[in-house]
């Protein structure tokens, strides 16, 4: 059973529909990547999926492990091993960052069944990876990405996948806004949680990131639609002809 | 003319038949009793407080309370026993807790706080006929009102040079029915001195439909600093109606915190007179209201020398029909130059229904001053919600984990540790008991 079933997804959002029938199959152990212009529906694919409130489904259904993932809470769907990291991570002032990552872990541990983590076991874990990610621990002292620099947001996304261990990552345009220093160390981030029963989906406009994260598969998105699905050639031969040939596929 | 006529309705009449009454039991004589008889002609030209009075435009006693209640009767043996659980209850670990039951000083509920402070009651110093303790400002009704009829209160005096080393707690606990509890405290912070207060209002089992009528009287000392946390947990039907004066003197600093999660009407108007120069206030405030609560904070922060500083920071949590009012003005006299004051208010609306009106004032008669205000109402932010909801909580426990946030804005500027943990607990077992 594939990990992950987009089948024919169309998504509205104030009456103008983004997606169209657009269909995805992601197995467990694989690296896709989504590329395509602005405005190509790639992000609010993300957000479907993740369960972010104000997106109409029209028709369609994306089936995790076989179930219903559109009949399921966004927290559901983060116990069960979906992790989206944000274009765009919030900040949380008063929240501090170890609080937050305690209270989340343990909300995904309880809602599995699964015992709460105790204090000391939970810190020597978070110290661990922090340290990998060249995270500094008074950030974790600080409210969630309050006064973090783009690259440090982007770190603590990968820190709590690193954390959460989910299934199915997808990284939403985790490039923007990173200079090649913090984009490489983001990367390493990422390789390294690479596994046989986990998923990545990453989401790129551009080819670059592609050069860090390498992926099994790519699928070019134009207009709502997956227009072309290719190995990790096909990212290449994007960077040399660009996009403009599926504005007219879609 | 309007006015006159008003005060002569049968609000005025009800309140007039109260003092009638109640004169024979109120502590002191003589010029004690004339000093009562001011106060009451006082409030009788200007009658309870209603929506026409600017500082009362949104919190409007007439409709909301529609009459004083008569005065309770002194507690009984039995009234003191319930009382004795809610203290229990709500002291404060590590405080040592002054109880008034009822609007009297009941010394077997209370601790006997560190050497440094001395504490006697309102009611001693009446008869002993210290007239002065009722010197009313004539200008606010409430003021007035408590001054003919504040039956006790807790009279509470640090020496020069002091440090208090546990916080007291005044816990003002009712057990009454359809009365009025009227108290006053003084509390006289020395020289360099320093202290924590706690004021608790809080109702025993079976207390229902009461009225508090509290006054604090405050003077802190040059060089002193003074925390003073007020917590106001009355029954849902109640209401409370508190008067702060308060006067700081030089290079002192005072820390002022009040949180309001009880009573169906409050108000606490605070009056704050920065008299001496380079001084340091803070007033952070926190309503917690939900059902059909109205909760009211006014402040009144008066710079009448040089070089004060002043910080006020407010956050309400707004739910179901409920009303919060915050009402600041900051006067900025012509000697007061270098005045640096400024307030910042943030209200979280969780209904549709839920209100919030802000009330900013800057009287500024002074030129090289630093003032400013700003003020936000808005629901709880949905990226933000999303985002914990992707991590993995619930939609309960993710408002709960923003609206702790935003209320740990204002609890945070509360010094002691345990003061501060004690005062995060009463909010979020509000939020837990929310839904």
């Amino acid at each position: 059973m594939p990990l992950l079933e987009v089948k024919d997804l169309s998504v509205r959002v104030d009456e103008r529909e983004i997606l169209h029938a657009l269909s995805l199959t992601v197995n467990e152990g694989e690296v896709h990547a989504i590329m395509g212009p602005n405005g190509s529906g790639k992000s609010t694919l993300s957000h479907v999926i993740a369960g972010k409130p104000g997106y109409e489904v029209t028709s369609g259904q994306i089936l995790f492990r076989g179930e219903d993932l559109l009949a399921m809470e966004p927290d559901e769907r983060a116990a069960r091993g979906v992790f989206l990291a944000f274009q765009y991570p919030v900040e949380i002032p008063g929240v501090a960052t170890m609080n937050f990552l305690r209270t989340a872990l343990n909300a995904q541990r309880k809602a599995r069944g699964e015992s709460e983590f105790s204090t000391p076991d939970f810190l020597k874990k978070v110290r661990e990876v922090a340290k990998s990610l060249n995270i500094p621990q008074d950030m974790l002292r600080r409210g969630v990405n309050v006064g973090f620099s783009g690259g440090e947001k982007k770190r603590n996304e990968i820190l709590q996948m690193a954390l959460f261990e989910p299934a199915l990552c997808i990284l939403d345009e985790m490039d923007s806004g990173l200079d090649i220093d913090a984009l490489r160390i983001a990367a390493d981030g990422v390789n390294a949680l690479r596994s046989p029963d986990r998923a990545i989906v990453v989401i790129t406009h551009y080819q670059r990131l592609l050069n860090y994260i390498v992926p099994d598969f790519v699928h070019v998105m134009s207009r709502g639609r997956v227009v072309k699905s290719g190995g990790k050639e096909l990212a290449l031969e994007l960077e040399e002809s660009g996009y403009a040939q599926f504005e007219d596929a879609a | 003319m309007m006015n006159v006529a008003l005060a002569k309705t049968e609000t005025g009449r009800a309140t007039d038949r109260l003092f009638a009454v109640a004169r024979e039991r109120l502590p002191g004589s003589g010029k004690v009793a004339e000093a009562r008889r001011h106060a009451f002609e006082a409030y009788e030209r200007l009658g309870l407080p209603h929506r026409r009075i600017e500082e009362w435009k949104y919190t409007d006693l007439r409709a909301l309370i529609r009459e004083v209640l008569p005065l309770v009767a002194a507690p009984e043996a039995a009234d003191i026993e319930r009382a004795r659980g809610a203290v229990k209850a709500h002291r404060i670990e590590g405080s040592a807790v002054l109880v008034l039951v009822d609007g009297v000083f009941v010394p077997e509920l209370s601790d006997t706080p560190d050497s440094s402070a001395s504490v006697g009651t309102l009611r001693e110093q009446l008869e002993g006929g210290a007239s002065d303790l009722l010197d009313a400002d004539a200008l606010d009704a409430m003021i007035s009102l408590n001054a003919a009829l504040a039956t006790d209160g807790v009279m509470l005096s640090i020496a020069d040079g002091s440090k208090l080393a546990r916080p007291i707690q005044i816990i003002h606990v009712a057990t009454a029915t359809s009365a009025s509890i009227v108290t006053r405290t003084h509390l006289r912070l020395g020289r360099a001195a320093r202290a924590s207060l706690v004021e608790s209002y809080v109702p025993a089992d079976g207390a229902k439909d009461y009225q508090t009528h509290d006054a604090l009287i405050v003077s802190v000392a040059d060089e002193a600093e003074l925390s003073l946390v007020r917590l106001v947990e009355d029954s849902a039907d109640a209401v409370n109606v508190t008067s702060g004066l308060i006067s700081v003197g030089a290079k002192a600093k005072l820390d002022l915190f009040n949180m309001t999660s009880g009573g169906a009407v409050s108000r606490f108007q605070g009056f704050i007179t920065l008299g001496g120069e380079g001084s340091q206030l803070s007033v952070n405030g926190v309503n917690l209201l939900k059902g059909s609560q109205h909760g009211d904070t006014t402040l009144v922060v008066d710079h009448t020398v040089p070089g004060c500083t002043s910080r006020e920071v407010f956050r309400a949590v707004v739910d179901d029909r409920a009303h919060s009012v915050f009402q600041g003005r900051i006067i900025v006299r012509p000697d007061a130059q270098k005045t640096d004051g400024k307030m910042e208010t943030r209200a979280l609306l969780l209904s549709d229904e839920a209100e919030a009106d802000n009330k900013p004032e800057l009287e500024i008669f002074a030129d090289d001053v630093t003032c400013g205000h700003g003020a936000t109402a808005g629901a709880l932010d949905d990226n933000l919600l999303f985002y914990l909801r992707a991590r993995g909580l619930s939609e309960k426990d993710a408002q709960a984990l923003l609206i702790q946030a935003f209320v740990g804005e204002a609890v945070e500027a509360i010094a002691d540790e345990g003061l501060r943990e004690a005062v995060m607990g009463l909010a979020q077992r509000w939020l837990e008991a929310r839904s």
